[in-house]
């Protein structure tokens, strides 16, 4: 059996395998582990009040799974710090954390300074556009991170690739992930081709993890994570979970090819820095999209830059706050 | 002591604004349930989704009595403490939303957004919540409180769940609550009597097309509707005849050779319900006789009038409570669960949680804030049958 046969075996689960949370929150307590949750928002006043409802409840109310709910937004223009506020969340401007720091828009932003922020020694990452939230969105995730030590980073998929009738069908991401990013880790990483929804936005990582990989701000932050990681404890560190249907809003066509856009700079600069890719010339980060005006064809310019935060672990403020020169 | 005296009573209801308040405390778990259960689908005869989780979140709060009987309702006791009776709280499972329309509800601080909301997705949330509040509040019943989610209920089902349960089961109910999504202050106590069905109206294939424009199946029913109306009611005692809903046609230059009415007769006389029924049929074999098209009459669901008395201990009692928590209660007759509860002489009310908008459409929306107090007076409800305020000497 090759590795990624073995790996999908042993460490991909249903959500459904954690559904014994008085028993998971036992172990979790004997390891004497805190999880945080974060729901990196901009402008999600429909979906985040059911998000906070359900999670609270679920999952700090009635199991005491979750030590924090936080809620990092990126400078919402409607109600949503408002919303979550009122059903008990914790919530942040990303901007007023670190304040010392030069201000970066991105939703890798909120989720790197949330490390800063959060107390947790497991951080759970559930985007807040989920239309039908459920708590297996977080424990499906935490699972394996509570029952595996070796495990360090958990990423969910929606997928049913085993099923049970004898009907073979494909499995996998969606559009960029399929016509992007597979193909570049078939080519360069085969290894990480058995994570089945590699830009999935919802995962659970280990502190000790998170605060030592560097952070995209912008659509390349899941892709540079899972490099990283890889890089830096081989394939045996991931684990996947089925967290089945997520019903969410569809991208057009356009705003997939600028997120291809800035998934293909992270990949690039990281073959590059691994010494994958021989070259030292930078990168163009004007991209390019047409569009017909009456007779005419315009051009359409998006400047995108990954930009990028350095590892969490760097950072004087977060070394004094968590100890680390002590 | 006269029976307006009742210091049991007095005190349950002192301890009204302590239960709002601590029902506001349970604002997540209802609204988690609200969520979780009325984002399943469950249009009448196909509930089986939601009664499975709704077991389960019963099993999850140590229920250990939970079961799916032969109608597909969901059942859970929570034990009394050694009391013989059975109070029995059922909300019914189906919508009247089909399984194609978007089931996402949307939760604002102020309310929540989502079809079927109030009717009834918000009664079964409460009745999911129930075990878990009762412990919150320290309340232990001292009879057996049995949580029924029914089946089969709206439409075509005429409460097949609900009867099949009071027909068969084997806790005979000592007293019912039906809780309703909607409104707060309502307390029906009495059903009116009722005959609900279809009128159908077809034109054969064949038809005499010549005829172009001067006929088609919603003249027909236009036709029907018109002396239909024409039926004189008499003031007493109160009937009418609602022409809910219809249907038929596909486009504005084709002859409609389908069309149906939904309409339902409603009197406080049974013999009056049954009287205009006839007129009803008569009507319908008129308007065909003679003519090609058919007219197909079909009476798919009866209530018999009846109910317990405004006098009653259970509607004094929970009158007392509802004024209580400032609201006026409104005392309209049902067509609901409360008629299967009437046809077995079983005395029993309906009671509504909250307040929203919108009931029936897509956007159907609950408010949050009145639901404190709708929980609080279902508990006190409770408290004062399982304390013995209701009892008819």
């Amino acid at each position: 059996m090759s590795n990624i046969e073995q790996w999908i075996k042993q460490n991909t689960y249903h959500h459904s395998d954690f559904w014994d949370l008085k028993k998971m929150v036992e172990d979790k307590e004997r390891q004497g582990l805190t999880i945080s949750l974060c729901l990196p928002t901009l402008n999600e006043e429909s979906t985040i009040g059911k998000e906070v409802v359900l999670f609270r409840s679920e999952l700090m109310n009635r199991y005491p799974l979750l030590d924090e709910i936080a809620v990092i937004d990126s400078g919402s223009t409607d109600k949503t710090l408002e919303v979550a506020e009122a059903f008990g969340a914790d919530t942040y401007l990303a901007d007023d954390i670190l304040p010392h720091i030069e201000k970066k828009k991105g939703k890798g932003e909120n989720l790197w300074k949330s490390i800063y922020q959060l107390k947790g020694d497991i951080i759970v990452y559930v985007d807040a556009d989920i239309k039908n939230i459920h708590p297996r969105f977080a424990y499906g995730l935490i699972g394996p991170l509570i029952y595996r030590p070796e495990v360090q980073y958990v990423k969910g998929f929606y997928d049913r690739p085993l099923t049970l009738s004898n009907v073979t069908r494909p499995s996998g991401g969606g559009r960029v992930t399929e016509i992007l990013t597979r193909p570049l880790f078939s080519l360069f990483f085969p290894e990480l081709t058995a994570i089945i929804q590699p830009l999935s936005g919802e995962y659970a990582v280990r502190r000790k993890v998170l605060e030592e990989i560097a952070f995209p701000i912008g659509y390349g932050v899941e892709t540079s994570h899972l490099l990283d990681v890889y890089g830096k404890y081989g394939l045996g560190a991931f684990a996947q979970s089925d967290l089945d249907q997520r019903i969410h809003d569809n991208k057009s066509t356009r705003d997939l090819g600028k997120m291809a856009f800035g998934i293909l700079q992270t990949f690039l600069t990281r073959c590059r820095e691994m010494g994958i890719i021989d070259t030292h010339k930078d990168y163009e980060t004007i991209f390019r999209q047409f569009q017909a005006v009456k007779n005419e064809y315009e051009v359409v310019k998006h400047d995108i830059v990954e930009d990028e935060r350095p590892p969490m672990n760097t950072i004087p403020e977060y070394r004094e706050k968590y100890g680390l020169d002590n | 002591m006269t029976p307006f005296e009742n210091p049991v009573l007095d005190s349950i209801i002192e301890e009204l604004p302590e239960l709002t308040k601590q029902a506001e405390g349970m604002r997540e778990i209802v609204l988690a349930n609200l969520a979780m259960l009325g984002e399943t689908p469950s249009p009448t005869f196909k509930e089986e989704r939601r009664i499975r989780l709704l077991l389960d979140r019963f099993t999850e709060l140590g229920l250990s009595k939970t079961s799916i009987d032969e109608a597909g309702n969901g059942l859970a006791v929570i034990d009394g403490q050694g009391g013989e009776k059975n109070i029995m709280l059922v909300a019914h499972a189906d919508t009247v939303v089909p399984e194609t329309v978007n089931h996402t509800y949307t939760i604002s601080p102020e309310d929540v957004t989502g079809p079927g909301v109030a009717d009834n997705s918000l009664g079964i949330a409460v009745l999911a919540s129930l075990p878990y509040i009762l412990e919150k509040i320290n309340y232990k019943p001292v009879n057996n409180i049995v949580l029924v989610a029914g089946t089969k209920s709206l439409g075509r089902g005429n409460l097949e769940g609900l009867r099949f349960f009071l027909s068969n089961g084997k806790l005979p109910a000592s007293y019912g609550i039906c809780i309703e999504g909607m409104r707060i202050g309502r307390l029906s106590h009495k059903s009116i009597g009722m005959l609900r069905g279809d009128i159908t109206c077809r034109i054969p294939e064949q038809y005499d097309w010549s005829r172009f424009g001067t006929s088609s199946a919603i003249l027909t029913l236009n036709e029907v509707i018109n002396k239909i109306n024409d039926i004189r009611l008499p003031k007493r005692p109160k009937s009418s005849v609602v022409m809910g809903s219809i249907e038929g046609g596909n486009s504005y230059n084709t002859i409609t050779t389908y069309a149906r009415l939904k309409f339902e007769i409603r009197s406080e006389s049974a013999v009056l319900t049954k009287e205009i029924a006839d007129r009803i049929e008569e009507i319908t074999t008129e308007v065909t006789s003679g003519h090609s098209e058919t007219v197909d009459l079909d009476i798919f669901a009866r209530r018999e009038p009846g109910g317990i008395p405004f006098s009653h201990p259970l509607v004094r009692s929970t009158r007392r409570i509802i004024e209580s928590i400032g609201v006026e209660p409104r005392l309209a007759p049902s067509t609901s669960e409360l008629a299967a509860f009437i046809d077995h002489n079983i005395p029993a009310i309906t009671l509504g949680i909250t307040d929203g908008t919108r009931m029936g459409d897509e956007n159907e929306s609950i408010l949050i804030e009145p639901m404190y107090k709708g929980l609080a007076q279902l508990i006190a409800t409770i408290k004062a049958i399982d304390g013995g305020c209701c009892e008819q000497h």
